[in-house]
């Protein structure tokens, strides 16, 4: 969608600030929202796409806060959307019972859940369309959805430049809620 | 805008969020606080910029790694055993005198996690996004960096999948140096594009 997420172009955010000896955490809620979505990822509760698109579907004010705000957000929306949590007990606090079918991340299997190959590559033999050298003209498309084609490029001619394989397409997956990859971890 | 260093301000709206949820989520099954904790050691003590300066410092003193790395980076990571989350598909841009490349990503925040750890604030933050598309050199400029205009300036918009990950030009003056020395030069910086590498490590 074209939304306050699709930043490239844009004017008047001004000068970038640079933190001198920016710690990896400005507090301690920070770090708790990178544990626990992090963990949420790995154990397939729901995947990065639909994930940026619950960030990009922000009321735009809300978007340009915190960062890790958006963080919970989504993963918020995500567990109400999917009822894993319901709305009450998201409002008072209190868990009316355990979550089913859930099966929670060990705390010793986190560093090689880190350090394993994930992503959105595929396995499927799609021939390629075009090669590298080849011109093309990005569609100028206008989707409600999530896509990765931001609207500086789009209508815009350019070169391929290499052929990366065959990776599922985040625009249409974002749809889809399958826990079937997070493209995260796990 | 947390308050979190003034001890007279009250826990901010995020922090109080947080932990209500986090308190929900324990309960309800849905997360293991000991999971939790051993993610957030992770980033804050093993996975940072540390692991990049590695794979340029090979690649400075060996031309045939830096050829396969170039070539198809995940098996090179392998052979020093880094790369993983956010950066498993990984693609090394060589700058040259010819080339600076720098990188951004316009749509949200993807970065070489795995190799630079979490990105800092100003890769996250609106001006950064907007304009690294837009007008590089004079965001460059503004970093202390000023490309000559010969000089290409290639900007890499991540996508849903692939990480990229600069490799600097060695400095002049560092022939002597050994690999781990020459590691600790490397900067997050340089391996975004917004800086280069120094032989005094500045």
């Amino acid at each position: 969608m074209d939304g306050i997420h699709d930043m490239g172009g844009m004017d008047g955010f001004g000068a970038v600030e640079r933190e001198a000896e920016e710690p990896v955490f400005h507090a301690e809620w920070e770090r708790r929202a990178v544990g626990m979505v992090m963990s949420m990822f790995a154990q397939r509760l729901f995947h990065l796409d639909e994930y940026r698109q619950k960030i990009e579907r922000m009321a735009p004010i809300a978007y340009l806060g915190p960062y890790y705000a958006r963080w919970i957000h989504a993963a918020s929306e995500l567990l109400l959307e999917k009822g894993l949590l319901s709305r009450a007990e998201f409002e008072s606090g209190a868990a009316a019972g355990k979550a089913e079918d859930v099966d929670l991340i060990a705390a010793a299997t986190v560093p090689d859940l880190l350090r394993a190959r994930i992503s959105g590559r595929e396995t499927d033999d799609v021939p390629a369309r075009f090669k590298p050298s080849d011109a093309v003209r990005a569609r100028n498309i206008h989707p409600q959805y999530h896509t990765r084609t931001p609207r500086y490029v789009r209508g815009k001619t350019g070169l391929v430049e290499r052929d990366y394989g065959v990776f599922t397409l985040p625009d249409s997956y974002a749809q889809t809620q399958a826990r079937r990859r997070s493209t995260f971890i796990a | 805008m947390t308050g979190d260093h003034d001890h007279t301000d009250p826990p901010s709206d995020e922090a109080l969020r947080v932990k209500a949820l986090e308190s929900l989520l324990v309960d309800k099954g849905l997360i293991n606080p000991d999971a939790v904790d051993a993610i957030i050691e992770q980033f804050e003590t093993q996975i940072g910029p540390h692991n990049g300066a590695k794979v340029v410092a090979r690649a400075w003193v060996d031309s045939a790694y830096r050829a396969r790395l170039i070539d198809d980076a995940w098996p090179a990571l392998q052979e020093l055993d880094v790369g993983g989350v956010e950066a498993s598909e990984v693609v090394v841009l060589e700058n040259t005198e010819d080339v600076h490349n720098l990188v951004v990503c316009t749509l949200c925040s993807c970065y070489p996690w795995a190799l630079l750890g979490l990105p800092p604030s100003w890769y996250k933050s609106p001006a950064y996004r907007s304009r690294a598309v837009k007008d590089p050199r004079a965001l460059l400029a503004e970093f202390g960096l000023k490309i000559p205009t010969e000089r290409e300036v290639r900007v890499w918009d991540s996508n849903a999948d692939i990480r990229y990950l600069v490799l600097p030009e060695r400095p002049a003056g560092t022939e002597d140096l050994s690999e781990n020395d020459l590691a600790a030069l490397v900067t997050r910086d340089a391996m975004v594009g917004i800086g280069l590498v120094s032989p005094s490590g500045d």
